[in-house]
This record gives structure tokens, C-alpha cells and sequence, in this order.
């Protein structure tokens, strides 16, 4: 056992280091620490500059093959890499539907013209994507998708036609295209006759509509496709073989994407002991005790993904992986509800009128989204019960 | 980076699950519990000797193997799923490491040698009644008498202490305060002054005993090092300790999971095993997430030791906090999903949760844990150059 990176992996992170304090200066300084979840509207335009700007250098999709504008980069090295960026103060990624979920998906499943089309843009912070899975009958259960796609002639060719509602889509009102499982056979049920199609969401067809969340903002969307369109080659996969594209990019958000995500939070428990200390809470001995266990399991997440990460480079398959989704959630929900309780009243109190929050009252609002997006605390049980523990599957009801 | 064990460390782990699986099973322990002898002879004999584990962490230069850290919690761990009934955590975790730290060449040399040889079990006697797990609140005594010491005071939670050969006691120089004037003796039988009694334990599988110093005359080479400066190998065995049982929490609680796992498939209901009731599902699913998250706990912190930072505390009580509880939760779990059955003596589940319970206070429980890691928090320099929402609060 050995917990150190490899000399190399230590040269490319001090080659990161490096980069991001000379980057994140002069014109990007002030997006340092802006945006992310809860706030993802926070200096939108300065931060998507500042994606163009890592596009630029290279450093935007670093896993990515480089002919498409990574840089070929281990997962150890894209561990590193989020390390950095969150240590750096690195604003909340404008693109990362795109670079963490669209683009791994067209790597791992899409056609070589799929990938020349689709992945540069990505790269280089110029295509912003939206993920188009759950429905108003479909969110745990989302093999009940009924939006529907069918191919007709159209002006260019053959095209999908796409018909039905996405809902509490991220981002979807900044975005470029979707990513839609759609039910591209009339009549299938569940996992069967799913595709997955890419769609320009800037065409009259699509209509979307912000749904102001608890925190005041609006982080996502209703999107409405009315006969809205797209080229017959956007399918990724095989049209029907949608559900196991869809898989794929659950692995991708529940997976690697996140293992870097430590360095963020340990961002805001620092903040949060700091504020313990100024108003004296650090000395109230139950605060004390969710204090040092908030530290705790914060070191333990980390050494649960530097176990994943370890199995993944030896591609197999390992427990921690799937524990790894439900413990952080739960983990930054229950550290918003101590931020809350260091505060103390203080807790209550707001920036400015109407409505506008504190960025500790976001992240305690916005974390208990976190038990809910990228499956359920209940279905991420029903999967270590299931694909871990090997006890029986949940029965299905009819629908 | 590679947090995965290296295939030496696979061989030590497979070769003790196999050998305990066969030795220290429940018929022997429960044998243990009815006799009067505190652990397993034939066990202890084959572990000490034969398996040679007793030599594992013992420094190549005394006549041990000289492995680290990381192979004493594979160890622990093996042996916490068995319940094994036999002094190995405290020769090897507890005494073993007191020697190590606080021992001058020759004490190392005699005491580790024949340890590492599988000839002698020791444990240490630290704690005192209503005392708890602070080097600052130790109350016996020591004083200078010619050549040699006299040792005063009540010694208790001395696991394996009625049974083992050698006994490390911890006391103050008399006047002496904190952690200053600390000594650590080597004592081996039962000397003039000195009455040792088995203590009733809840958990039968590793017993206690107080031992009572009236006026004990040693000699002076008994004394660990020099006179009044143990307190640095104190804490360290202490901390060392912590994360040996910390990796015996982690195989206790996955061996309740395990067990449990198997009998909520098996085991009908309404027509159906009840492991496929969600209720059942998802306690075992949070019981896997607690399991495996301890495990890192405690694989991380072996690394941490192994590479002699100075972070050896806040890892120890890490996984120390966290494993306690891990493994009670595991075993109170495991008796509620196994229904009646769980409650009964004749079925194994009251034994772990007795070790839970019994090791979740041992060298100081979840709470005390945490509070040390607290005082570290308050100590630590966050220094981050900016915060993210401004600290205006
Ligand atoms: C902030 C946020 C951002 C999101 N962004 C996106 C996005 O960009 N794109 C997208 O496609 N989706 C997105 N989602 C949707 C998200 O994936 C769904 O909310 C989630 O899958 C749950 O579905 P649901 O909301 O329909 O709840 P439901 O599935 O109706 O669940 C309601 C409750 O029932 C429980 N439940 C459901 N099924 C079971 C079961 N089998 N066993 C036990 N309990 C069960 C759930 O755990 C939950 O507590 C986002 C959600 C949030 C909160």
C-alpha cells in the first residue's frame, strides 16, 4: 500500500498548480471561488470566459484524447487535476455536463464523426450541453421516459422529430444541446426501444422554462420539445439501444467525475471552522463533536475514492464505487445543516432584499438536492443491495 | 498511488482468514468462555508460533520480521471476524509497542526477542478506576528505592491481564503531575504486593483484570528507559493501539454484515426471503457503506503511520471514533434483522455486539475520539487565502 502519487503524477501536479495560480489572475482573479451548485448563475459570463480560457490551453477536458483536446490524461492525473482546480479556487465549471457527462459518453459510445463534430467544442468552452433524462413520470423510474422521436424526411435529410417534457433539467436555459432519451419505438416499454439523441436546443421546436428552486434560484428547467428536430446521425448507440448509453453516462456522473470533489469541500468546512472560531461555537462541545466528525468522514470519502481510483486504473470493479455517491451526498447535506448551526441566528439572516441569500444558506438549502440528483439516497440503497449485496430485486408494479 | 494491498500483503491476509476460519471458530470461543483459562492455549501457540505472527511488527534486529503497520490491521482485522480468543492484540498492539517506543537495547532486545519468538504474551496496565484514557490522570506511583522502585496504586480494563506473561504498568513519579515524571515497568509473575483478579466481563471473549499494587518492590532494570520519560511512547502505543482495534472493529462489523446478508436471503416471510423487503435492503446497504467506509479509515491511517508523519494521532482517533461506532451499529443491526434468533446465547450475534460494545469504550470511545480530533481542528491553520462566501458571518 502506498499513498503517494507517482513523481510523475506529482511533476503534473505542480505543473497544474502552477498554471492555475498564473491563470487565475488579472481578468479571471475575481471569478475565483464564484458559481458552482447553488449559485450556478453566479458571473455566468465571466466564468464560461474563463472555460474558453482552459479550452485554449488545453485544460478544459484533460482525460480526452488529444486530437479531440485532452490531453491523454490517467485517472490519477484527472484526480489531481480536480485537486487542484478546487485548491486554486477554480469558479464552478460552466461546461461540465458537457465535459463530464456528453463528452465521456460520445468517447465511449459515439461514432468517430460523433466525437470530431461534438467533442472539440466542448473542449474548448464554445458548446454548452444539458442532460434531458427525467420526466414529470420519469425520475428514479426513468425507463418510463415517453417523450418520443421518430425519423422523417426533412429539409437535410432524414431527422428525428421529438415530441414530450424533460424536466428539472441543469442548466438547460445556457445550454447549446441536450442529451434526450427519448422513445424511439412506438409501443416498447420500459429499458426497451430507448435512443439517445443529441439536440440542438436553439430552434423553434424547444421551449424551455426556469423552475426557481428553494434557494431562490433558477438552476433548472422544464424543457418542451414541440416537433423540435435533429439530424438522423444524432444518435448515440444504436437507435434502441438507448438505455445502455443512458447507463453509461450515470456511471460517468456518479463515478470519476467526482472522485477530485473532496478539495471543494474541504473549502467550505475550512470556511466553517473559521466562523466557529470568530463566533465561539468552536467551543460548544456538541458543535465540536459534528465538527471533528464532519473532518473525519471528510478524510475517510477521500480514502474511499483513493481505493476506487486505485480499482479503476486495474479496471475492476470495487465496492467503494458504489457506496461513493450516497456517502458525499449525505455527507454535504449534513454539512449544510451544521453550517446552519454555527451560524446560530445569524443563520436566518440574508445579503440583501429581495431574497438574496448568503452563500452558506445556499449550499444548506442547495445540499438537499444532492440525496435526490444522480439517483436517490433510496435508489443508491436499492443498487449496493442489489448489485453489492446480491439481495433480491425490487418488485415492479405495472405501468 | 496505490492504495490497494501489495500481493505479500494479500498472502499474510488469505493464509490468516483461512487459518482462523479452520482455529478460532465459535465452538472454541465458546469453550473460552466456559473455562477458566482467559484465552485459547493451543490458538495462542499456533499464532505466536507456528503462523509466527507474534514476530510480524517486531523490528528485524530483535528477531522480528520488521512489517509495518499496514500488516498489523490485516491481522486485527482477520482476527476481529473470528473473535480469536488469544493475547495477540495485546502482546503484539499494546505491551509489544510500549517496549518498542520506551525500551532501552538490552529491555528490547530480552522482552521483544522472546515476543517475536512466540515465548512470551504481555499486555499493558494503563488505565484506573474512573480513570479513563489520559496520560495526565494516571494515579499510580512509582518511587526510587536504592537500586530498584516501588510501585502503589489500582490498575483496571487490563485486557489478557490475568493470563498473560508480562505486564507493562504505567505510573507517575509520586508528586509528579501531567505528563511529567511517566515510567513504564516491566513486570513479569505475580511479585509480593501484587493481586491480580479477573474482572466480570459482558464479553466473554476478551477478558479484564484489575491488578492491585500494594508497595511492589522492582528492580531497577525493570523500569522501562529512563525513569519519568514515557509519556511520548505512552501516547504513541496508545494511538497505535487505537487503530490495531479499530481494524479488529472493521472485521467484526463486516463479518455482522456478512452473516446477516445471509440470512435475510434464506430466511421467508409473506411468502418471500425478507431480504427483499426495502426495510431489511436498505439497513444492509447502510450497514456495507459504514463497513467499507471504516475499512478505508483504517487502511488510510495504517499508510499514515507506516510513513512515520506526524499525523498519528488524528488518523488513530479517526478510525478509532469512526470504527466503534461502525461496529456497533453493525452488530445491533445484525441482531434486529435476525429477529428472535439474534437474542439468543446459543447464536453468534451476541458476541460481536458484545466486542462492539466492549471495544467501542476501550481506549476511549467515539466522543473522546472526536474531541481530540476538535482540539486538533482548533489548532489547525485552515489558511486558505480566500473564502468562498466572503466570511462575512
Ligand atoms: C438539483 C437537481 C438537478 C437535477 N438535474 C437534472 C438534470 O440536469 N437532468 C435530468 O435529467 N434530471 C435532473 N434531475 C432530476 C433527478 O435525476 C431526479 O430528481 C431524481 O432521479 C429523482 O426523481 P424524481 O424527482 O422524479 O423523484 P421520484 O423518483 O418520484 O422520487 C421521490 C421519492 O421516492 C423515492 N423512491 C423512488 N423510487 C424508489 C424506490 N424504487 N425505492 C425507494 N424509494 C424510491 C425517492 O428516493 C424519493 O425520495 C435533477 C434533480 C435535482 C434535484
Amino acid at each position: 500500500m502506498d499513498l503517494n502519487f507517482s513523481p510523475e503524477d506529482e511533476t503534473f501536479r505542480d505543473e497544474v498548480a502552477t498554471w492555475f495560480s498564473e491563470n487565475l489572475s488579472g481578468d479571471f482573479k475575481h471569478v475565483r471561488y464564484r458559481g458552482g451548485s447553488g449559485d450556478q448563475s453566479e458571473m455566468f459570463a465571466e466564468r464560461r470566459e474563463w472555460e474558453r480560457h482552459m479550452g485554449r490551453h488545453g485544460w478544459s477536458c484533460i482525460a480526452w484524447p488529444k486530437e479531440y483536446g485532452g490531453r491523454d490524461a490517467t485517472l490519477s492525473q484527472q484526480v489531481i487535476f480536480a485537486e487542484e482546480y478546487a485548491r486554486a479556487g477554480g469558479p464552478g465549471r460552466t461546461g461540465h455536463l458537457g465535459v463530464e457527462l456528453a463528452g465521456p459518453t460520445i468517447l465511449a459510445f459515439g461514432t468517430d464523426e460523433q466525437k470530431k463534430r461534438f467533442l472539440p467544442p466542448i473542449a474548448a468552452g464554445d458548446e454548452l450541453w444539458s442532460q434531458g433524462f427525467s420526466e414529470p413520470n420519469a425520475g428514479s423510474d426513468l425507463a418510463n421516459v415517453r417523450t418520443k422521436a421518430w425519423l422523417e424526411d426533412g429539409l437535410n435529410g432524414k431527422e428525428w422529430v421529438i415530441e414530450g417534457q424533460k424536466i428539472w433539467t441543469s442548466l438547460a436555459q445556457f445550454a447549446d444541446w441536450c442529451f434526450v432519451v427519448t422513445r424511439t419505438e412506438e409501443g416498447t416499454q420500459g429499458h426497451k426501444g430507448l435512443s439517445y439523441l443529441l439536440v440542438p436546443l436553439d430552434q423553434e421546436g424547444v421551449d424551455i422554462r426556469p423552475i426557481k428552486q428553494m434557494t431562490g434560484d433558477a438552476e433548472f428547467n422544464e424543457v418542451f420539445f414541440d416537433g423540435a428536430r435533429t439530424a438522423a446521425e444524432n444518435v448515440v448507440g444504436a437507435p434502441g439501444d438507448g438505455w445502455k448509453v443512458a447507463m453509461g453516462t450515470l456511471a460517468f456522473e456518479r463515478g470519476a467525475s467526482t472522485l477530485g470533489q473532496q478539495m471543494d469541500f474541504r473549502n467550505e468546512l475550512y470556511e466553517i471552522v473559521e466562523i466557529a472560531k470568530r463566533n465561539g461555537k468552536i467551543k460548544d462541545p456538541h458543535i465540536r463533536q459534528r465538527l471533528a466528525d464532519a473532518w473525519m468522514r471528510l478524510k475517510i470519502m477521500r480514502a474511499n475514492s483513493l481505493r476506487m481510483l486505485t480499482k479503476a486504473e486495474k479496471a475492476e470493479l470495487a465496492p467503494e464505487a458504489l457506496i461513493y455517491k450516497i456517502y458525499w451526498a449525505t455527507w454535504h447535506r449534513n454539512l449544510g445543516e451544521l453550517f446552519m448551526d454555527i451560524l446560530g441566528d445569524e443563520a436566518e439572516i440574508g445579503d440583501a432584499a429581495p431574497y438574496q441569500l448568503n452563500g452558506l444558506q445556499k449550499v444548506f438549502l442547495f445540499s438537499r438536492a444532492d440525496t435526490i440528483y444522480a439517483g436517490t439516497n433510496q435508489i443508491q440503497r436499492n443498487i449496493i443491495a442489489e448489485r453489492a449485496l446480491g439481495l433480491p430485486r425490487e418488485p415492479r408494479g405495472n405501468t | 498511488m496505490n492504495f490497494a494491498f501489495t500481493e505479500e500483503q494479500e498472502l499474510i491476509r488469505d493464509s490468516a482468514r483461512k487459518f482462523l476460519a479452520e482455529h478460532a471458530t465459535s465452538e472454541r470461543a465458546r469453550a473460552v468462555m466456559e473455562s477458566d483459562s482467559g484465552y485459547d492455549e493451543a490458538l495462542w501457540a499456533n499464532i505466536a508460533q507456528e503462523m509466527g505472527w507474534a514476530a510480524m511488527v517486531v523490528p528485524e534486529a530483535y528477531g522480528g520480521l520488521g512489517l509495518g503497520m499496514v500488516e498489523l490491521v490485516i491481522l486485527q482485522e482477520e482476527m476481529g471476524r473470528r473473535l480469536a480468543c488469544a493475547p495477540f492484540f495485546a502482546t503484539s498492539a499494546l505491551a509489544g509497542q510500549a517496549v518498542l517506543f520506551q525500551g532501552n537495547e538490552d529491555q528490547k532486545s530480552d522482552l521483544l526477542g522472546r515476543i517475536a519468538a512466540g515465548e512470551l504474551s504481555a499486555s499493558l496496565a494503563f488505565s484506573e478506576p474512573s480513570m479513563g484514557w489520559n496520560l495526565e490522570d494516571i494515579n499510580a506511583t512509582w518511587r526510587q528505592d536504592g537500586d530498584g522502585f516501588v510501585l502503589n496504586g489500582v490498575k483496571r480494563h487490563v485486557v489478557d491481564g490475568l493470563d498473560t506473561d508480562l505486564l507493562i504498568i504505567a505510573a507517575r513519579k509520586e508528586g509528579s503531575k501531567g505528563c511529567e515524571g511517566l515510567s513504564l515497568f516491566a513486570l513479569e509473575g505475580t511479585l509480593d504486593g501484587m493481586a491480580c483478579t479477573r474482572l466480570v466481563t459482558m464479553d466473554q471473549t476478551r477478558p479484564q483484570a484489575q491488578i492491585e499494587l500494594n508497595n511492589v518492590s522492582v528492580s531497577g532494570s525493570a523500569c522501562l528507559g529512563a525513569p519519568g520519560t514515557a509519556a511520548d511512547a505512552l501516547d504513541k502505543t496508545l494511538n497505535i493501539a487505537a487503530l490495531a482495534l479499530a481494524a479488529e472493529q472493521v472485521g467484526g462489523a463486516q463479518e455482522c454484515l456478512d452473516k446477516t446478508v445471509e440470512y435475510v436471503k434464506e430466511r421467508v416471510q409473506f411468502g418471500r426471503p425478507i431480504g427483499s423487503f426495502q426495510a431489511v435492503k436498505h439497513k444492509c446497504a447502510d450497514m456495507m457503506v459504514e463497513v467499507e467506509s471504516a475499512r478505508s479509515a483504517v487502511y488510510y491511517a495504517a499508510c499514515i503511520v507506516d510513513e512515520g508523519t506526524d499525523e498519528l494521532a488524528e488518523v488513530a482517533s479517526m478510525a478509532k471514533a469512526y470504527c466503534s461506532d461502525t461496529y456497533f451499529k453493525c452488530a445491533g443491526d445484525a441482531i434486529q434483522l435476525h429477529g428472535g434468533i439474534g437474542v439468543t446465547w446459543e447464536h453468534d450475534a451476541h458476541l460481536y455486539f458484545k466486542r462492539a460494545r466492549a471495544s467501542r469504550s476501550y481506549l476511549g470511545d467515539p466522543a473522546y475520539h472526536r474531541e481530540r480530533v476538535a482540539k486538533a481542528i482548533e489548532a489547525f491553520d485552515t489558511s486558505v487565502d480566500h473564502f468562498k462566501y466572503g466570511g462575512t458571518v
